[in-house]
């Protein structure tokens, strides 16, 4: 099954993102397609690099990252989200002025209209928050 | 409200049904803001678009919203203007209207009630539901 999965809640917040993590991990051992995953709200919060989490707990922005490498998946984040949230790639950091970008390897910055697209071209789309 | 403009010409021909389920108070936490974001962006992909309000998300659509003091930005005009993006499907909750004690006159725009026997039929039918 193509599976498109869209994250609401940021890490270490709420368990949500972690479930999203453990739900596509499985999917992909079990031979299942993930066509997107995307992030919206404080969903964008997986995608920044600057996350540093004590030693003795799961890194789950580098998790979502060794997924993208291991397994090509699509991992983007919502731009209007990320804007208000300061997730921004190094051409939204020129663009804004900003004297640096946070974005995590392995995601990009995109529309919504990503997400509307993963919702036609899924065979079920996955919401996982609140 | 939108921010960006999409080729929805790569979708001819693909239309499913798409419901977005609003479940969240309009201000408090973005979930409502953020969602109808969604609508708007998603419409010009000319899906079969149904948008349902319940449990707190009726109050989304409550008329009289005044958000100044908390300088919060009152969205609740915007839809009104669902209709000119084709989107004209809206279903409200009749629990989640009666437990708030609200009725239809309360709205600002028309909505279809239904019992919660209709809502999960209605469910049923849907390709994708987004839920915010």
């Amino acid at each position: 099954m193509k599976f498109g999965i869209l994250v609401n809640e940021g890490p270490y917040t709420h368990q949500a993102a972690d479930t999203a993590y453990q739900f596509t991990k499985a999917a992909l051992e079990k031979g299942h397609e993930i066509y997107r995953i995307f992030f919206y709200h404080s969903g964008v919060n997986n995608g920044t690099r600057f996350t540093s989490p004590p030693q003795d707990d799961r890194d789950l922005v580098q998790n979502w990252s060794r997924l993208a490498e291991e397994h090509n998946v699509d991992l983007v984040v919502c731009v209007a989200a990320a804007q208000r949230r300061g997730i921004i790639d190094k051409d939204e950091a020129n663009r804004h002025g900003k004297d640096c970008d946070n974005l995590a390897p392995g995601f990009r910055i995109s529309g919504l209209g990503q997400l509307i697209e993963a919702a036609i071209e899924s065979d079920r789309i996955m919401v996982f928050g609140d | 409200m939108s921010e960006e403009m999409y080729d929805e010409d790569e979708y001819q021909g693909t239309v499913k049904k798409l419901m977005y389920v609003n479940r969240k108070a309009p201000y408090g936490t973005i979930y409502a803001l953020e969602s109808l974001e969604v609508v708007l962006i998603g419409a010009a992909f000319d899906q079969d678009v149904s948008l349902v309000f319940m449990d707190d998300g009726v109050y989304q659509l409550k008329k009289g919203q005044d958000t100044k003091a908390t300088e919060m930005k009152n969205f609740s005009p915007t839809y009104r203007a669902l209709e000119m993006y084709d989107v004209e499907k809206l279903f409200v909750s009749e629990e989640s209207m009666t437990d708030r004690g609200l009725t239809v006159d309360d709205l600002v725009v028309p909505v279809e009630v239904l019992d919660s026997s209709q809502m999960t039929d209605l469910m049923e039918e849907q390709d994708v539901i987004l839920t915010f």
